[in-house]
């Protein structure tokens, strides 16, 4: 268990955890491993998510509504390091749940999940004292966002507190698909990689093989999310896992996108 | 009364914290916005032609100083303080939401951002934001929940009258909430081009500050006219608390005279349980919603509890964080006026004083109306009048059946 990308080029697998089912979020993750995806980062569903799209909105708003809570997404990655020990689990929220939980309390139950790392959306490095503290203790790698509109200074600070890999947006905006990438990504990456060497992630917007690949050629590895939400939103629990694994076998290869 | 759950305390930063309240939490994508709007601001503060610029505005565009009026009738009436009513309803728009709007306006443009969005929940804030585009020259797109936009209907005409573009909010709780999110969403798309006119002493540093400062010119004009007509500082000064503007501006320059007290109103709406009230210091704890650890009215789960209130400008589930240290060091007392003791408030000052309130407002009104009783002749109650009630008429025909008989 740990952070790692074996594969070339790495792939980084969002879910909405709770949609349509805890069991078919378990179901999808575990098919998503098995077709090649390094990490899952779990999504805590939460009532306010601002910084997604649509996509996204609509999964946790489903997700909210059926209860579910920050709790059960810590057993559910207890459940898929079961069933997958050697994929990376990132736990990935809003930062209200988490103080709700207690700070303390949760990187305990996340790291005896065995998560190997969390990312709070809204919880930038300056107001991240004691999270850092928190971590370190269990030993969960903090994984902080890095944006195209982050000075210099910014990214030296973002580099100096990641561990497992430093999460780069793609462009300014939310979650949601994108029809082309920008160039904001790679002139993004290639500044993150003056302060560390750590993989670096690319996310926001990717949603193909094509991205994938473009991605490919400056970062280490690609974050699919709201395409692979979207995915599960439009099939049956039962479909889910197999739809899910196809595409991501499918985002390996360039010719997958011209041929559809 | 629920238990107060304290979570750990998030790590005091450099900025903005009010004592362990405030802060900036916010997508990392927007933090080089918040950093140029800081020092952006504190360079207008600092500049006088700035200051001078936003001093005339106020004055013969906005309409300030306002009036503080004895209510004689009333305090008679009701036998006991005297109540005076710091007049922020005749300001130009209607509330004291002018205040900021000018102020933030004419940052933005200093700033160069030709593009301005804001959310409303009342629709107060949207229309000075929309007048002041359009005082500027500046492209305005208003951000509102679609139970506001129903209920503020009037508000949603007057907004479109002065140019902006009223975007519906159709997630959540369909309120000033969603639209806030909404909002920020928006931001952290456009945040190159975009000024974020935040309409409440709410949200990521500076904000609370800022909007704070903006809206002080409320107090500092209530002390020197309270000192004029009465030669002594008021026993208490009342204010609707939504988001936290009118009230930290009515408040800021007593907080150093203890002998002042200092009371908020929260919207009680109908009932005591979670989702029928906005009281966030009666059923909230800390949490961080929107960008500022300040209290939040959320459940088991640390899910934002839905809210309700008459006043769709105090309907939210979170509270401006100097009012949560406020709270803490009980420097102020918040109170509870539910949506009936609104509505009697509404008529009873229409009917005395012939002087209709918005029902944001109303609620500073109703504890106004139960505190004067139980005081002695020489206190003096001084209620921040936030807005004026022409653009609850809809709401007040069916709630005071004015169309029946
Ligand atoms: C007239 C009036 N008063 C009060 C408020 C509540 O906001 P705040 O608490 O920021 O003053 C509003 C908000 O829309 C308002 O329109």
């Amino acid at each position: 268990m740990a952070i790692r990308f074996d594969h070339k080029p790495g792939l980084v697998i969002y879910l909405t955890a709770g949609d349509p089912t805890l069991d078919a979020t378990r179901a999808v993750a575990v098919a998503a491993i098995d077709a090649g995806a390094d990490v899952i980062e779990l999504g805590v569903p939460f009532s306010d998510p601002l910084a997604d799209g649509p996509v996204i909105q609509r999964a946790m708003e489903r997700a909210v509504a059926r209860g579910v809570s920050l709790r059960d997404v810590v057993k559910l990655a207890r459940e898929i390091r079961a069933a997958r020990p050697a994929a990376g689990i990132v736990i990935f929220s809003y930062f209200n749940p988490i103080l709700h939980y207690g700070l303390h309390e949760f990187v305990d139950a996340a790291a005896a999940a065995g998560a190997d790392g969390v990312l709070v959306t809204d919880l930038i490095v300056e107001e991240a004292g004691e999270y850092l503290i928190e971590m370190a203790r269990v030993g969960l790698a903090p994984i902080f966002l890095a944006a195209p509109t982050s000075p210099d200074e910014r990214l030296e600070a973002i580099a100096t507190h990641c561990k497992g890999f430093i999460y780069a947006i793609s462009r300014v905006g939310i979650t949601g698909t994108q029809q082309t990438m920008t160039s904001d990504a790679a002139s993004l990456v290639a500044r993150i990689r003056r302060w560390s060497t750590l993989p670096v992630a690319v996310g926001f917007g990717i949603s193909n093989s094509e991205h994938v690949a473009q991605v490919a050629e400056f970062a280490d590895a690609a974050v699919v999310g709201s395409a692979i939400v979207g995915l599960i939103e439009g099939s049956t629990p039962e479909a889910a896992p197999g739809a899910v694994a196809r595409f991501i076998e499918g985002l390996r290869l360039p010719q997958a996108a011209l041929a559809r | 009364m629920a238990s107060i759950i304290v979570p750990a305390v998030p790590s005091e930063s450099r900025a903005g914290r009010f004592g362990v309240y405030g802060g900036r939490y916010v997508p990392e994508t927007l933090m080089a916005a918040l950093v140029e709007l800081e020092r952006e601001y504190d360079l207008a503060k600092a500049d006088a032609a700035f200051q001078a610029e936003l001093a005339d505005l106020l004055k013969n565009y906005a309409g300030r100083p306002t009036a503080l009026y004895y209510c004689k009738r009333l305090s008679e009436q009701l036998g006991g303080a005297k109540i005076y009513l710091k007049r922020e309803d005749l300001l130009h728009t209607g509330a004291h939401k002018i205040n900021n709007a000018l102020g933030q306006g004419l940052l933005a443009r200093r700033m160069g951002k030709k593009r301005i969005i804001a959310e409303t929940g009342a629709g107060q804030h949207g229309v000075a934001t929309a007048t002041v585009c359009a005082l500027l020259g500046l492209e305005c797109v208003v951000y509102m929940g679609d139970v506001d936009m129903e209920r503020q209907e009037l508000n949603v005409l007057r907004m479109r009258l002065l140019g902006a573009e009223v975007r519906g909010v159709s997630s959540g709780s369909k309120t000033l909430k969603d639209a806030i999110s909404e909002a920020m969403r928006d931001w952290v798309t456009n945040v190159r081009t975009t000024y974020y006119l935040l309409g409440s002493a709410l949200g990521a540093h500076p904000y609370p500050t800022m909007v704070r400062d903006f809206h002080r010119c409320i107090s500092l004009e209530m002390k020197e006219q309270i000192l004029e007509r009465e030669g002594r500082l008021p026993t208490a000064v009342i204010a609707c608390v939504g988001g936290g503007s009118n009230a930290i501006g009515a408040w800021h320059a007593f907080i150093a005279d203890r002998q002042v007290r200092l009371i908020g109103v929260e919207a009680g709406g109908r009932g005591t349980a979670l989702g029928e009230h906005a009281a966030r210091f009666r059923g909230g704890s800390p949490g961080v919603l929107q960008g500022t650890f300040s209290y939040v009215l959320q459940d088991e789960n640390g899910q934002i509890a839905l809210t309700h209130s008459v006043s769709a400008g105090l309907d939210y589930a979170s509270v401006g964080p100097e009012h949560a240290m406020l709270h803490d060091l009980g420097r102020a007392e918040y109170v509870v006026q539910d949506d009936a003791a609104a509505l009697d408030a509404v008529v009873r000052l229409a009917r005395t004083e012939g002087i209709l309130p918005a029902l944001e407002s109303a609620h500073a009104v109703a504890e106004a109306l139960r505190l004067a009783p139980t005081m002695e002749a020489r206190d003096i109650l001084v209620v921040n009048l936030s807005g004026r009630g022409d653009k609850d008429m809809g709401i007040l025909a069916r709630e005071l059946n004015l169309q029946g008989a």
